[in-house]
């Protein structure tokens, strides 16, 4: 009994073994780190399969249509499939029609690492448009760098990225955050509370404002965070009554608004006494509130009270829209401007190929006639320029527009032109870009 | 002659391998491949649940922590060697750049103790769960909430420290697997065989320790855990070893996740995705050695393709045939063939003759 129980065992070890030199043989064949061969762009994978033959150019639509981001990221993909009906209705680009794919990122930063694969390597779209937090942009950016894609991100975020293969239409700090901290300073502000969602932008913008501040003078009297999918916020709203500032900066994302907004009327603050400035709050979620929140106040680059010439034009069309929410924001206005940008770029390139999409935009003069006005795409960095505007939200939960920047920002994602920030920590990161 | 009855499952593991190993690269899409490796990770782990589970009566509900555990090893591991020597990842230098690395961080530059690491941690975790819980005789219910309420907490912790495990936004961007680069095709195939490979191993070592002393022991523990008591036996330690080897494939299996997927969060190893992973050990049949990984692999299928062409309709379909299998089979859709099996034997001999009865007899027919 017990010899054959050792022989057994025996056995058993061999196919393992066996497996382990199976796997050794095959990896003789990969490349390893530090071979001349590049990483990036090295594997068959990053060959191209877009089918330009037919009279359709596919294009996909990522957005977290179920989860706790649907909320925000439905209006995103509706609003891509108006601008795709404008498109096509206008001739298409560069005479095809485009054939759209949507896929449901389902608030799953790994779903979203899932479907870009997906878009790319099955369905063969020439370019991504979609994603709203930061988190998904994470997840997707390994995967269209790895297989030399085009994704088109149409939210504001924290900067301190680029990426030869993504397009940002949204504001990066130098035209949101930095505006923002500007007017506080002007109207003498001196204490500042920051409250923000625990992910990668509230952690990142924040680092950014507290480095900033210290700059302008104005006081940071305290910090707080709580995860994205909770929506208690007395304890760190008690915090901030305790604390008494002058201003609190809001980079809370998402339904936890809702949430903090509770308990800040709760604990009986007011825009009078302790005004916020919030990042994430706007015409689409002013309503959602809960609460009347008159009299706060809000930094983005579009609003729907914006005076632009394509602007009422615009409103028009997105209230005529069968999937409308009935009004315009700075997110679903950058996730329109993202696909023009597309056909400006295709069309410049005479091409739907990543690499001459690239050499057009890094030539430069790349422009779309937006909403928020006529933008320029940056080549090197491919972000866009934007104006900076601060609103205070009214009755009607629109917003009366209170500042202005002078003229487009040109867009800055790694505060090269502000000595504040710390060079060794953007040589850091602009090395692990690579 | 030789009965072939005890060595069935050992050729179906056979079968198993040549499908995964040879087949499976040769015809698919490196998507398919990839996708075919998650599913093969979300496999080790229902090999591992379908031994504490399906054998030793123990409602794993919590295996995201283990799960959790190889894979943020792992994690770290690539991290830091993407980073290279002496350098922060990208994470830490965005929130805090002039703080040092973590010191719980430092060790996982070393690939050996990334390796020794995977395997050890869950031994020791599940070791001291384990001990505390089975000395103690929880069971039934009380476990499971405990094991579920774990996984909770690990992905809450997890969330709560960005600076230190890269938070909800979770680890992702990895160049390197061990100094292979992992943006080639080959050392993703080689990356894929590694995980069928382990699953292949997995299934080996369930089969041979269900055919052991130790797995009648396991299934008398389940069943009778008193008589086994009375018979001089600690069911604790019985239900002990089934825990760990269980925690040890879920850790294994995290691992492989990790390079395959290239993304970890917290919300794949919190509670929903714990469960997602019990679901498709109860949809193969968690008492059989097959059942759990296929129903595993079922799930993965089904979440890629109909997740993606039916968003909203995919998750009720899933809770539908899970309600239906708890309902009608209860074994699993494994128990399938058992039961046509036992109802055609029926239909062909006397009605009064009672299906249980009818498998020796059979055994004797064919003979």
């Amino acid at each position: 009994m017990k010899t054959t129980r050792t022989r057994r065992v025996r056995s058993l070890l061999a196919i393992p073994a066996l497996a382990a030199a199976a796997t050794l043989v095959l990896a003789g064949c990969g490349s390893r780190a530090g071979d001349s061969a590049e990483p990036t762009g090295s594997g068959a994978a990053s060959e191209s399969c877009i089918d330009t033959s037919g009279d359709t150019i596919k294009l996909g639509f990522l957005n977290s249509l179920t989860g706790g981001m649907a909320i925000s990221e439905q209006t995103v993909s509706n609003v891509l499939h108006m601008a795709a009906d404008e498109i096509n209705a206008d001739g298409g680009i560069l005479g095809k029609q485009i054939e759209y794919v949507q896929e449901d990122g389902a608030t799953d930063w790994p779903t979203f690492a899932e479907k870009t694969e997906k878009l790319l390597t099955q369905d063969c779209v020439a370019a991504i448009f979609g994603g709203w937090t930061s988190s998904s942009r994470k997840a997707v950016k390994p995967v269209v760098e790895e297989n030399n894609g085009l994704f088109f991100y149409p939210v504001q975020y924290e900067g301190l990225e680029s990426s030869p293969n993504i397009y940002y239409t949204g504001a990066t700090t130098n035209q949101q955050i930095i505006p923002a901290m500007d007017y506080l300073a002007a109207q003498g502000v001196k204490t500042l509370f920051l409250a923000g969602s625990d992910y990668v932008f509230p952690r990142t913008a924040n680092a950014i404002i507290k480095l900033y501040a210290a700059e302008l003078g104005i006081e940071i009297v305290g910090e707080e965070y709580v995860p994205l999918d909770k929506d208690d916020w007395t304890t760190q709203v008690s915090k901030i009554a305790a604390a008494d500032p002058d201003f609190v900066f809001n980079t809370i994302n998402g339904s936890s608004n809702v949430g903090f907004i509770k308990a800040y009327y709760d604990a009986g603050l007011t825009p009078e006494t302790t005004p916020i400035i919030s990042v994430s709050i706007a015409e689409e979620e002013a309503p959602a509130m809960g609460h009347e929140v008159t009299g706060n106040y809000a930094s983005w680059n579009y609003f729907q009270s914006l005076e632009a010439p394509n602007n009422p034009g615009f409103i028009e069309r997105w209230q005529a829209y069968p999937d409308s929410s009935g009004v315009t924001s700075d997110p679903m206005e950058a996730a329109y401007i993202s696909l023009y940008l597309y056909k400006a770029l295709a069309e410049a390139a005479g091409s739907f190929d990543v690499d001459e999409i690239n050499a057009a935009a890094a030539e430069g003069g790349i422009t779309v006639d937006a909403p928020e006005g006529v933008v320029t795409l940056d080549g090197e960095n491919h972000h866009i320029s934007k104006p900076g505007n601060i609103g205070r939200i009214n009755a009607d939960n629109q917003f009366d527009i209170v500042w202005s920047s002078e003229g487009f920002i040109d867009p800055d994602p790694y505060l090269e032109g502000y000595d504040w920030f710390p060079a060794d920590v953007r040589d850091a990161l602009v090395a692990a870009a690579g | 002659m030789m009965k072939l009855k005890p060595w069935l499952p050992l050729i179906g593991i056979g079968v198993f391998a040549v499908l995964l190993l040879v087949v499976a690269p040769a015809v698919l899409s490196m998507h398919w491949i990839n996708n075919l490796g998650k599913y093969c990770c979300w496999a080790i782990a229902a090999v591992g649940i379908g031994l504490a589970w399906g054998r030793g009566g123990m409602l794993v509900l919590g295996q995201g922590v283990f799960f959790g555990l190889g894979a943020y090893a792992m994690a770290m591991h690539l991290t830091l060697e993407t980073a290279g020597p002496d350098r922060l990842p990208v994470f830490m230098i965005l929130y805090d750049p002039s703080a040092p690395l973590p010191a719980f961080w430092e060790p996982f530059r070393s690939d050996s103790f990334t390796l020794v690491a995977i395997v050890l941690l869950p031994v020791i975790v599940a070791s001291i769960l384990g001990y505390a819980l089975f000395k103690r005789r929880v069971k039934g219910a009380y476990f499971a909430i405990l094991t579920q309420a774990l996984a909770v907490a690990l992905a809450v912790l997890i969330s709560s420290t960005i600076r230190e495990t890269g938070g909800d936004t979770g680890l992702s961007d990895f160049k390197y697997f061990f100094g292979f680069v992992l943006d080639d095709d080959a050392n993703k195939i080689m990356v894929f065989m590694i995980a069928a490979a382990m699953l292949i191993v997995c299934l080996l070592v369930v089969w041979q320790l269900n055919r052991s002393r130790f797995g009648e022991l396991l299934i008398a523990t389940r069943d009778a855990e008193e008589r086994v008591r009375f018979l001089g036996y600690d069911p604790a330690n019985i239900k002990l070893v089934a825990f760990v080897v269980a925690a040890v494939m879920a850790s294994i299996a995290g691992a492989m996740f990790v390079p395959i997927v290239g993304i970890i969060t917290p919300a794949e190893i919190g509670a929903s995705a714990s469960i997602l992973m019990i679901a498709g050990v109860a949809l193969g049949g968690r008492a059989s050695l097959f059942g759990p990984a296929l129903g595993a692999m079922a799930i993965g299928w089904g979440q890629s393709s109909l997740g993606s062409s039916w968003p909203s309709g995919w998750i009720y379909i899933l809770g539908l045939v899970f309600i239906l299998v708890t309902l009608f089979l209860p074994m699993g859709l494994s128990s399938l063939s058992g039961r046509a099996k036992s109802l055609v034997w029926r239909s062909r001999a006397a009605p009064t003759a009672p299906a249980a009865a009818s498998a020796p007899v059979l055994e004797e027919l064919k003979k």
